[in-house]
């Protein structure tokens, strides 16, 4: 039995797993390891006076390509209804017409415009991206919190709850509720999509919850005479938001990647009401072997650069805003 | 090694010449360990002394060779039996790792690993350099744990580190560090993370293993108070470079580095009276990336004038005993110096001793 | 059963901070064996004394420190601020008394909301008790970080990361003094601390504790650091006092083996010091979940006899102000400084 120290009980162990081995050789890469570290305490030895030598953070130029392109599309999904462009349900020309100067993007299967189609398209893929993350992270943050701060029962049965949605397979859980709802909204897809996102976004904030909580400043703000609301809003959340943030960027791409998914399976927004990238790319699917490969691989396209833009600006922020702890 | 063991016999067992360490960083270069030189013999013990950031970690690691290639520069000689191994690469030194040097770590947790039985840890690097096999291992791993004093070592041999307390880890990393018989052990910090009387127990330890192995040591510490009884031969490091160096017992009887006496003045000690005020030293360590024109320690120093700001003072040696100032302590330009200083109306901005405290360590 | 007794607790009127018989344990995962972090100590605070309380890993010391807070409350005794009792007081009740007494960590740097600026950091308890205007609130802020010795204009835009040790635990002194409370309990507030900067934390210490009148529980593992702060120290071990005293009369004649133990092994800054006829304590500190009968220290004791298995000392006076908990306490025996 290991003797538990009275001065730490309560406390986690040094969560040292990946730390180190007996063995010589593999001391070495543990030293070169821990080098890095002494590399980083050099650095930290004089703050002060490196402030001013250190070169400011940059967010770089590819930064700011990739942000450009996510807020041009927002942009231009946002502001569709008012653009001087053609009507995406209407019938604008012969079918399949290859992209050229009056069809930038080309004409689907029915002769619509494709270009007009991906601006509106923009719109629900984008809006289902964000309003499922949001529900997501809305839900698992609670969630999240509630069992990483509070401890206790709470978190026994929240955390036994959110190991059960985990253990459905993804994407089974989004077909199940929108065939369940029966009713193929914007809204809907979100809701089911964002149900998926809730259990890792709980465990994310739970797990960040658990590390703040057991902090001094934590503790130092609860003898100062803090509220657990405070304690939440000041001490726990700030640290918590920068994790989740660059969680939920990826958690959008993800979600209209998925969202195409679904389309594929004939479960998502209608393709009859509402242009998605998704359902544009299943509607292409006939055609990619019948000489119209654009009306698949455009949106394709788009929602791939799109994706990538979000992911990579979301990685760029979150080392921006790091903070060293210590 | 085969060629220099002729000459082994004459030459030190470890010698070290004009060894610098730096490291590239993104923000300019930084000189961890900047020339340092010592001899180090078979049975003695030598003690690097210093604060975080003084380089004597890194000193302890670069003459092991265990830091990474990238981004670091080694220079000058690291002379094993008179073999320079400065040179040698990873696989040739993994030779000397264990066999011949060895190593103890501050903190016995992070220094083992959490998921292997301490018999494993102590028989796999006792397999990969002597290549005995399983049974005989296991009874030198048993035998090694004996004589760290570790009690009921067959059954330990099965149990895993978080199963025992701190010094007994402690005792285990050395059994590992022995398991090879090493001829230098380095002792980094190897009871800092560790009770006042486990401390001593882990410190008896080493004495009686060194005596009987007739291995070298080198104790890294930082505190004055551990190797001013357990080693023959002091260094005191600040800012990457050797600022004192002697026997012991001349170390601390005759202080000539103004760091060191500071450093002396600043700790409590048991013997004084309760509340006794104590001469803190100003300021904090120099920056190793921008460090001060001039002596590192001048802007902290009480004796300081106007030559240590400019000029950098060499290590000048007398008698065996090295030191890096341009005043050196209980000299009579120190006295004046220092009554310079505590005239009225001082140009320099240092402060007297007893108003340290609120000046800060900005 | 005997407990440790409280024969070295004083008035309890003029005390500004008394706890009797605290008994802190937690239970051991679902085992029902329960870890006897603390068990019956009883210790006081005069006003403007410093009390240091000196133990080993193990000790109990930050638990003894965390319960006296009332975080967690103990599973028994009590604890007296000012005479009221603090464990009988209700969650809001005791809020309310929280700004009285304050706390400082070993490590400053996990003390510190790495996301905050540091002015934001040390105004918070004044935004927590809404006390002043914000433009008040932060012209205090400036004065006590100046009275630590940290530049406001710098640590305006700054966050902890950016200072370093030594500057990081000035802050938190600071913080810990906006809301002026009565007791400071600094628990190893330099142990993490480089030895250059040490003595500067506490020399701020020392004169902050003149300047504001605070009375200090200051813990530590290094005797000499307790002894230089305090006027008067207690000693633990698994969870129970072993001795009580003025600290030059304790470290000179320590009456309890323990503390001699403690003394001996110190490894002191001269070579020439004598090594005494210390033969180092034998054995490992026992489990906190089942810790030996009667005396604690007796498993490792050299003086144990059989009254020790059966039954617990109690402290009683072998001195003025000198108290100790052994059936056979050392007498006249000073140790070798």
């Amino acid at each position: 039995m290991p003797a538990p120290s009275p001065d730490n009980a309560g406390r986690p162990a040094a969560d040292s797993v990946f730390a180190a081995s007996g063995d010589i050789a593999t001391e070495v890469t543990r030293i070169a390891d821990g080098d890095a570290r002494d590399l980083d305490a050099l650095r930290k030895l004089d703050p002060d006076q490196i402030d001013g030598a250190r070169p400011k953070k940059r967010l770089g130029l590819f930064f700011w390509f990739a942000a450009g392109f996510f807020i041009l599309v927002v942009v231009l999904a946002i502001t569709a209804p008012w653009l001087p462009i053609k009507n995406p349900a209407k019938i604008v020309g012969r079918p399949r017409i290859a992209p050229n100067s009056q069809f930038w993007f080309g004409t689907d299967a029915l002769g619509r415009d494709i270009f007009c189609r991906v601006i509106w398209g923009a719109r629900a893929s984008l809006a289902v991206g964000f309003l499922s993350i949001l529900f997501g992270g809305v839900v698992g943050t609670a969630v999240g919190v509630a069992a990483g701060y509070l401890r206790g029962k709470t978190e026994t049965v929240l955390m036994v709850a959110m190991d059960v949605l985990l253990s459905f397979p993804a994407l089974l859980l989004a077909l199940a509720i929108v065939n369940f709802t029966d009713s193929k909204t914007i809204l809907t897809v979100s809701i089911a999509l964002g149900l998926v996102a809730v259990a890792p976004t709980a465990r994310l904030v739970r797990a960040n919850a658990l590390i703040y909580g057991q902090k001094d400043f934590v503790l130092a703000a609860r003898l100062l005479g803090a509220n657990h609301v405070r304690i939440l809003r000041r001490e726990i959340l700030p640290n918590i938001v920068p994790p989740l943030l660059s969680f939920s960027i990826i958690a959008i791409a993800v979600a209209m990647v998925a969202e195409g998914g679904l389309s594929f399976l004939g479960l998502s927004i209608d393709a009859a009401s509402t242009a998605t990238w998704g359902n544009m790319i299943v509607s292409g699917k006939p055609a990619l072997e019948n000489g119209a490969p654009w009306i698949s691989l455009i949106p394709s396209a788009v929602l791939f650069l799109t994706v990538l833009a979000l992911n990579f600006s979301g990685d760029r922020i979150r080392e921006y805003t790091d903070v060293k702890e210590g | 090694m085969s060629d220099a063991s002729p000459h082994a016999q004459n030459s030190p067992l470890l010698e070290v010449k004009n060894l610098s360490t730096s490291f590239r960083t993104e923000h300019g270069v930084v000189h961890a360990v900047d020339d340092v030189s010592f001899v180090l013999d078979r049975g003695k013990t030598l003690g690097v002394v210093g604060e975080s950031g003084s380089g004597k970690t890194v000193l302890a690691r670069s003459i092991m060779g265990l830091l990474p290639k990238r981004n670091v520069i080694r220079e000058g000689h690291v002379l094993y039996e008179g073999e320079d191994v400065i040179s040698y690469n990873e696989k040739q030194m993994s030779k000397v790792w264990g066999a011949e040097m060895a190593m103890v770590f501050q903190d016995p947790m992070t220094s083992l690993n959490p998921v292997m039985k301490i018999g494993k840890q102590i028989t796999e690097s006792l397999r990969h350099h002597l290549g005995v096999d399983k049974d005989e291992a296991n009874a030198t791993a048993t035998a090694l744990l004996r004589q760290v004093g570790i009690p009921e070592p067959e059954r330990r041999l099965s149990e895993y580190p978080h199963q025992l307390s701190g010094g007994m880890r402690q005792r285990v990393t050395i059994a590992i560090a022995l398991a090879c018989g090493p001829k230098v052990l380095f002792a980094d910090e190897p009871t800092t993370a560790l009770d006042v009387t486990v401390q001593a127990q882990i410190l008896d330890l080493l004495d009686d293993l060194q005596r009987d192995r007739h291995m070298a040591m080198i104790l890294v510490s930082h505190d004055l108070g551990v190797v001013a009884s357990r080693t023959d031969e002091i260094m005191v490091m600040y800012g990457g470079k050797v600022v004192e160096q002697a026997s012991t017992s001349e170390l601390f009887g005759n202080v000539r580095m103004p760091y060191t006496e500071a450093l002396l003045r600043s700790i409590p000690r048991i013997e004084d009276p309760s509340h006794t005020r104590l001469e803190a030293i100003p300021g904090r360590p120099p920056n190793l990336l921008s460090p001060p024109t001039g002596c590192n320690f001048a802007p902290r120093c009480r004796y300081v004038q106007e030559r240590c700001l400019v000029e950098e003072p060499p290590l000048e040696s007398e008698n065996g005993h090295a030191w890096r100032c341009w005043y050196p302590v209980g000299t009579d330009s120190k006295r004046e110096a220092l009554a310079r200083n505590l005239a009225p109306g001082v140009p320099i901005g240092i402060p007297a001793p007893g108003s340290m405290s609120s000046v800060g360590d900005r | 059963m005997a407990g440790s007794g409280t024969a070295h607790l004083r008035d309890a009127s003029a005390a500004i901070l008394r706890a009797e018989n605290l008994v802190v344990e937690f239970p051991l995962g679902s085992t029902g064996l329960k870890v006897h972090a603390v068990s019956d100590v009883s210790l006081d605070l005069l006003p403007g004394e410093t009390l240091g309380l000196v133990g080993e890993s193990g000790s109990g010391k930050s638990t003894t420190a965390r319960a006296l807070m009332q975080m967690p409350t103990p599973n028994s005794g009590s604890v007296f601020l000012e005479q009221k009792n603090l464990t009988e007081l209700s969650g809001s009740d005791l809020r309310e008394l929280r700004p009285q007494m304050q706390m400082i960590f070993q490590d400053p740097i996990s003390s510190l909301n790495p996301r905050r600026k540091v002015t934001d950091i040390v105004a918070e308890p004044l935004k927590i008790w809404k006390r002043g205007t914000t433009v008040e609130q932060y012209e205090l802020v400036d004065r006590v970080l100046e009275s630590v010795g940290i530049d406001p204009e710098g640590a305006r835009s700054r966050r902890p990361s950016e200072f370093s040790g030594g500057q990081c635990q000035r802050i938190c002194i600071a913080r810990s003094l906006m809301l002026e409370p009565k007791l400071l309990i600094c628990d190893e507030p330099v142990s993490a601390l480089d030895v250059s900067v040490q003595a500067q934390i506490l020399n701020l210490l020392q004169d902050l504790k003149e300047q504001h009148g605070l009375t200090m529980l200051f813990i530590a593992h290094d005797l000499a650091v307790v002894k230089n702060v305090s006027d008067r120290v207690a000693v633990m071990y698994l969870g129970k006092l072993c001795e009580v005293g003025d600290p030059d009369a304790l470290y000179s004649t320590p009456a309890h083996p323990y503390t001699k133990t403690l003394l001996d092994s110190i490894p002191h800054p001269d070579p020439d010091a004598p090594k005494g006829d210390f033969a180092g304590l034998s054995g490992e500190i026992p489990s906190p979940v089942a810790p030996p009968s009667g005396c604690r220290f007796r498993t490792r004791c050299p003086n144990a006899q059989e009254l020790c298995e059966q039954v617990e000392p109690v402290m009683t006076a072998v001195g003025e102000d000198h108290y100790v908990a052994c059936h056979f306490p050392l007498l006249g025996t000073p140790v070798t400084l």
